[in-house]
Formats: C-alpha cells, structure tokens, sequence
C-alpha cells in the first residue's frame, strides 16, 4: 500500500517562507541488485514528485535510482494565500499517489 | 534444508554474479568518471560550472551508503529577476551518477532542499544549482564510505 506522509504548516503568516517535508513509503529498487541465483531484480522507483500551490507548480523533483529508499524531500515556499498543496507523485510500473494538505495564511 | 539441487543453483548464481564484477573491473573507474562528465555535461548543457554559491551538506564519513542525509543550499536572494531555477545533485561512484534534479522558483522562497541519498563508494559529491541568469555554479564534498550501498551485487 502506497503510504505518504506530508509534514507542512497548518497556518503562516503572509509572505513567511515555511518548509515543507515529504516522505514516501517506497522501496526504491534500483535495478542493480541481483537475488542469490544472480538474477537482476528490476528497477522499480519514484521517478517524479511535483507539488502545486493552489493549481501553480511550485516545486518539482525528478528522482534517480541513487535515491534512499522511503525517499524523504524538503524544501520551502512562500506562503502567498490560503489553499491546498498538492504533491504528486508518479514513478514506475503505474506508481501514482496524490496527497494535498491545506494550509490558512492569515 | 538447502537441497542439492537449490545448493548447485545459488552457487552457479554467486559465481555468474562474480564473473560479471571481473569483467567490469578493469575500465570501471574510467567509466564512472566518463558517466559523471557527460552527466555534468547534460545537466549544464557544456556551460561553465564554477565553484561557489552553493553549499552542500553531507557528513564525510557515511557508516551506511543506503540512507545518507545531504542538503544544499544556494546563496540567492530568490526574487523573480534573481533567482535559482534547478539544483542537481550527482555522485562519482554510483552506476549512475544522478541522485536527484529539483526545479524550483521564486515562489520557493528560500533556495534549498534536503533529501537522502545511496552512495555506493566512498568519492566525490556535486551539487551543482542553475541561477536565473543562466549561470552555473557548484560545490564538491568528498565522502569515506564505509558500508557501501548496493554491496550484495558486488558491482560497487
């Protein structure tokens, strides 16, 4: 099952930078390891995460195999008005997870 | 119990595995390093990288390359005439030299990410940020790695 967790702030102050924590339950196979009878275990990754702010991409990251598993991305933005962030992300064999958050600027 | 026949399978495996990794060896180091230009070449587009602005955060000596915490941050004031558009971060010894590429704005306010990463062997880290005028610049960490990511296959 697909677990993601978002770790942002209920409420800001406009115009306040706030940051923002994501981590999502993933393995991360990279495609290079191998099982005991030397068979390679395919890739199987989070290839993208994209956040939106209110409708307005503010954030991307395209992701690699080189990443930890359960990948864990911070970053920040302005908390311009009040709204829904949006995070998506997608990666291999048909990964797909949405989760928002909202968020009161006052 | 290990049958016979599942004990003759895991050994032709671990032998074939090891067949690979001695085919590899010898050029492996000029590959990676080839890997790494042409990755530094693809991010960059063949513009200059100079070395400052950017401050990458890594701790030099890594017990476990399967999770290693790193940031970076980028010295901007994040306006929309000045600000940084992306930040790549890249590795020397992995079989690929990407870990992550984030693209960011003004709207981000503060020019930084943090994330974790798999380092196979101990070597160079490049986090390398794009500026809104079209500039390059980079910071380079050098890292002891000690429990190696990707060990089992033994391809480092």
């Amino acid at each position: 099952m697909a677990r993601v967790v978002i770790n942002a702030p209920k409420s800001a102050k406009r115009g306040e930078v706030i940051e923002i924590k994501t981590l999502a339950g993933h393995a991360m196979e990279t495609g290079f390891r191998r099982t005991q009878t030397g068979e390679l275990i395919p890739r199987d990754i989070i290839t993208q995460l994209v956040c939106t702010y209110n409708g307005i991409e503010v954030f991307r990251a395209e992701l690699h195999p080189a990443m930890a598993a359960n990948p864990l991305i911070a970053f920040s933005t302005l908390a311009t008005e009040s709204g829904t962030l949006e995070f998506k992300w997608t990666g291999d064999n048909g990964y797909a997870v949405t989760q928002s958050a909202s968020i009161t600027v006052v | 119990m290990t049958s016979r026949r599942r004990f003759l399978a895991l050994i032709s495996g671990a032998l074939a595995a090891g067949e690979v990794a001695a085919q590899l060896d010898p050029n492996i180091q000029a590959l990676r390093a080839a890997a790494l230009e042409a990755a530094i070449r693809r991010v960059t587009g063949g513009k200059p990288v100079r070395a400052g602005k950017v401050k990458l955060e890594v701790p030099p000596l890594v017990d476990n390359g399967n999770t290693v915490p790193l940031s970076v941050s980028v010295e901007s004031p994040m306006t929309s005439a000045e600000h940084v558009k992306a930040i790549h971060v890249l590795t020397e010894k992995n079989p690929q030299p990407y870990v992550i590429s984030a693209y960011l704005g003004p709207r981000a306010g503060r020019a930084g990410i943090a994330t974790r990463a798999r380092i196979a062997d101990s070597g160079r880290v490049i986090a390398i940020a794009r500026l809104s005028d079209g500039s390059f610049w980079s910071d380079t960490v050098s890292v002891v790695v000690t429990l190696s990511a990707c060990l089992e296959d033994g391809l480092i």
